[in-house]
């Protein structure tokens, strides 16, 4: 990827860091909580792609990385569902 | 050209993998951080309404000036990449240059941070005064903790090229460290996002 390709994906960062912002200052409603998660979500992937090089790179290091990611997340869903944080 | 000549250049030695072994151990090391940091963002979501007689989340945070620490360490992380892109091509001037920029914005980070938790603490926010205070200064302490190492690497590295003293390919070494940093502004993604924004 070119530098002026890198520099795009983080106009693109930066624009979703300050739509994410806005949700402080703008009611969003119902939408309020998920759209901050799923921008928080593309702004992940988009850096472990884009700026790691996971997109371009062999296979096992996406397993390898993701492997460890989707553990904790199970790992700690669990955890915190037995302190009954989601109801 | 001699086998060590040959791996050096394409950054890695001859693996059962075919791949970096320092890289795979460099991705093993991210993957097990993801538990590591899970652990604290949980611990921090499950007390993060325990604030006993100290202030709540909403009446210290200021999303304006962390708003800022956020975009200057999301910046870093383009500044990094053109520092490995530069590294790549060969060209030392700009792997300094931006190797450098970078870690003047995770000086900034920190130096933010560090104001952030100052100002808190005088607000009646200390590390015991509940446990919202003290799952929250031991998640963002960790995350400052780890930036504040990136900088120290990245400055090492500067000082070890400079002295043409990195064993192995330069530009694999620029890389691990790119991917660590990076790593710390994907955490930071996450913790601005459901420690600041979304209150309790």
């Amino acid at each position: 990827m070119s530098n002026a390709g890198y520099v795009r994906i983080a106009l693109i960062l930066a624009a979703i860091t300050a739509l994410e912002v806005s949700t402080y200052y703008v009611d969003f409603g119902p939408l309020f909580m998920p759209a901050l998660l799923i921008m928080m979500a593309i702004k992940f992937v988009i850096v472990v792609s884009y700026f790691m090089h996971l997109k371009f790179d062999n296979k096992l290091f996406s397993w390898v990385f993701y492997a460890g990611l989707i553990l904790a997340v199970i790992v700690y869903v669990v955890a915190l569902s037995t302190f009954h944080f989601f109801s | 050209m001699t086998a060590d000549t040959h791996a050096d250049e394409h950054g890695s030695h001859h693996t059962s993998t075919g791949l970096s072994n320092n890289k795979l151990g460099m991705w093993l090391f991210l993957g097990s951080e993801c538990l590591l940091f899970g652990g604290l963002i949980s611990t921090y979501m499950l007390y993060r309404g325990r604030v006993g007689a100290g202030p709540r989340p909403s009446q210290v945070f200021d999303i304006p000036f962390t708003s800022v620490s956020s975009f200057v360490l999301l910046m870093s992380s383009l500044t990094m990449v053109l520092a490995v892109s530069a590294a790549h091509k060969g060209d030392d001037r700009n792997t300094y240059l931006w190797i450098t920029v970078t870690a003047l914005l995770g000086a900034t980070f920190v130096g933010g941070q560090v104001y952030e938790f100052t100002a808190f603490y005088n607000e009646g926010m200390g590390f015991t005064t509940s446990l919202f205070s003290s799952s929250f200064y031991v998640l963002t302490g960790f995350h400052g903790v780890h930036v504040t190492v990136g900088i120290i690497m990245l400055m090492s590295i500067v000082g070890v090229m400079k002295r043409s003293k990195v064993p192995g390919s330069k530009a694999e070494t620029v890389e691990m460290i790119g991917l660590y940093w990076h790593f710390v502004d994907i955490v930071w993604i996450i913790i601005f996002t459901l420690i600041y924004l979304i209150p309790a």
